[in-house]
């Protein structure tokens, strides 16, 4: 399969490899698309397990975004990774699998990475009117917005 | 109301019939303290008379930022975490997170071990499904089963406080092994277990498989095909009560499931009575499992070689089990550091609960406490 996903895309992925038994491939967000559809339509992976981000702060394209994919059929894992800047945002898979609409929605709240055409992107977890995105390295483990919690709980401190 | 109304904005509702008989379309906010949402869980209605148009779930009031504290946490540390999860199948929450981090670290447990942890899991399994059971069938107006099922859920209970000192968040594993040797008659316990409950599993069923009032609450209610679970990513139970035969103890075997033989049980309609059936058949294999396991508990130590600050080297890993929701998952980024970079939990009952709008649509409003009720969610891991 690798194989011949390369041949079609040749260097929109970066790298496809297996760590521990576990195969995943790192791609280029252009190809991103294109290639999940390909993943769900050619190679029966039809159940997206779940979607998730990973911050690195001290690089360049700061996050991660993970897809692991399952085919039944195949009875097979796959991890897609890609990587997307702060304020960039990349083509949501919600079309592809319905489920993804609340794992997008929580790795737009936790790392505010946003996704295009996604039907209703909005915090999930977290309620509307927060500042700040809780998974990002930078935001500090008992840090909260001040503001909110004052005007919408009334006191001084959440804790 | 006002506040409610804008949750739903990109619902796509069709616009109500234009006759004035029809025209009594009405918003209901359900939760967040409702006994019928299993903790705190708000549901907005959209209705016209009893008839559900849509639904748009709010959730996060449990929200504790786990992910965030494993950060914070050496791995060793995270682990007793985890079990606030599905606070109802603690010990399966920590089984799928010692099982990732050995996978991270190249260790594996020993045979005495898994199948220390297998009876434990599959134990925690029947006490999970019996919550369930017996809440399940409140909501829907059944109160005598609640009590039947807490009865006997106590002597499950009474089996982990003895082997390890806690009831419900055991944290009764550790990464490389179980901590604790089994206690003098532990077996016996097991084995007096097996033959208590199945006369008792009998007797939920004398009051609810034939009975006609749970019938006509549950047969056709809350349809899901197959296809719908597939895409929108539901496992466990429900999935398999929609006809798909697909347990992960069997699919990608982990701790000693593959030593024993049992069946996976499979509905057909993918109704809310299909999916009790399910949940019944399922506590049986369980105590099939348990039954195959006790006899032959391997001799032999119980935690495998593990060095004292536990360093896994930079990488990363996914590693899901058979929660009794659903797929239960871990994914784990280690930076070679003694705490981890990212651990991402992959909730089943968070995964299920978004099927909850397609399932109630067009149905009625007493019909979505029965769904919410078959999904089997726990609000402490839908929101983490």
């Amino acid at each position: 399969m690798v194989t011949r996903l390369k041949q079609q895309y040749g260097s929109g992925i970066r790298e496809a490899n297996t760590y521990l038994g576990q195969a995943y491939m790192v791609v280029e967000p252009s190809i991103l698309n294109e290639l999940l559809h390909v993943l769900r339509d050619q190679e029966e992976f039809d159940y997206c397990v779940d979607v998730t981000a990973v911050h690195y702060p001290q690089r360049e394209k700061q996050f991660d975004v993970i897809w692991i994919l399952y085919s039944f059929a195949r009875n097979e894992r796959v991890r897609v990774k890609t990587m997307t800047g702060d304020g960039e945002s990349l083509p949501s898979s919600t079309p592809i699998w319905a489920t993804a609409n609340w794992l997008e929605r929580e790795v737009y709240d936790m790392f505010g990475v946003k996704f295009d055409g996604h039907p209703d992107l909005k915090r999930i977890l977290l309620p509307d009117g927060w500042k700040g995105h809780p998974l990002r390295k930078d935001y500090g483990i008992i840090q909260q917005d001040n503001e909110w919690v004052q005007i919408n709980l009334g006191i001084e401190s959440g804790q | 109301m006002t506040d409610a109304t804008k949750y739903l904005s990109h619902l796509e509702l069709g616009e109500p019939d234009q006759t004035f008989l029809d025209s009594n379309e009405l918003i209901i906010n359900m939760g967040p303290q409702h006994p019928a949402t299993h903790g705190v869980l708000r549901v907005i209605l959209k209705l016209d008379g009893e008839k559900v148009l849509g639904t748009e779930c709010v959730i996060g009031y449990l929200h504790r930022g786990v992910e965030k504290i494993a950060e914070h946490r050496t791995y060793t540390m995270f682990n007793p975490y985890v079990d606030r999860m599905d606070y109802v199948a603690a010990v399966s929450n920590g089984l799928g997170y010692c099982e990732a981090i050995e996978k991270l670290l190249n260790i594996e447990a020993p045979p005495r071990a898994n199948y220390i942890r297998v009876i434990l899991t599959e134990l925690n399994r029947l006490a999970s499904h019996m919550l369930w059971l017996g809440t399940h069938a409140l909501d829907i107006g059944a109160m005598t089963p609640l009590f039947y099922t807490f009865r006997d859920r106590e002597e499950i209970l009474k089996i982990f406080e003895k082997y390890c000192g806690a009831r419900l968040t055991t944290h009764a594993f550790r990464i490389g092994g179980c901590q604790y040797e089994t206690y003098e008659g532990f077996e016996r316990d097991v084995q007096n277990f097996l033959k208590f409950v199945p006369p008792k599993i009998d007797e939920y069923e004398e009051l609810l498989t034939t009975n006609r009032i749970w019938l006509e609450r549950t047969r056709g209610v809350g349809l899901i095909s197959a296809k719908d679970c597939i895409a929108l990513g539901v496992t466990g139970p429900v999935l398999r009560a929609s006809g798909v035969k697909w347990d992960i103890r069997k699919a990608k075997p982990y701790a000693s499931y593959s030593d024993f033989d049992f069946e996976i049980p499979t509905g057909q309609n993918g109704d809310t009575y299909d999916r009790y059936l399910v949940r019944m058949r399922e506590m049986r294999q369980s105590l099939r499992i348990i039954e195959q396991a006790v006899g032959k508990i391997p001799e032999g130590p119980i935690m495998a070689k593990v060095p004292k600050v536990l360093k896994p080297p930079v990488g990363e890993i996914y590693h899901s089990i058979e929660a009794p929701k659903g797929e239960l998952g871990y994914f784990v980024v280690s930076d070679g550091s003694t705490q981890p970079y990212r651990v991402r939990v992959r909730p089943p009952s968070f995964v299920n609960l978004q099927a909850l709008d397609l399932m109630v649509r067009g149905q009625l409003v007493a019909d979505v406490i029965a769904v919410i009720g078959t999904l089997d969610i726990v609000l402490g891991e839908v929101d983490r």
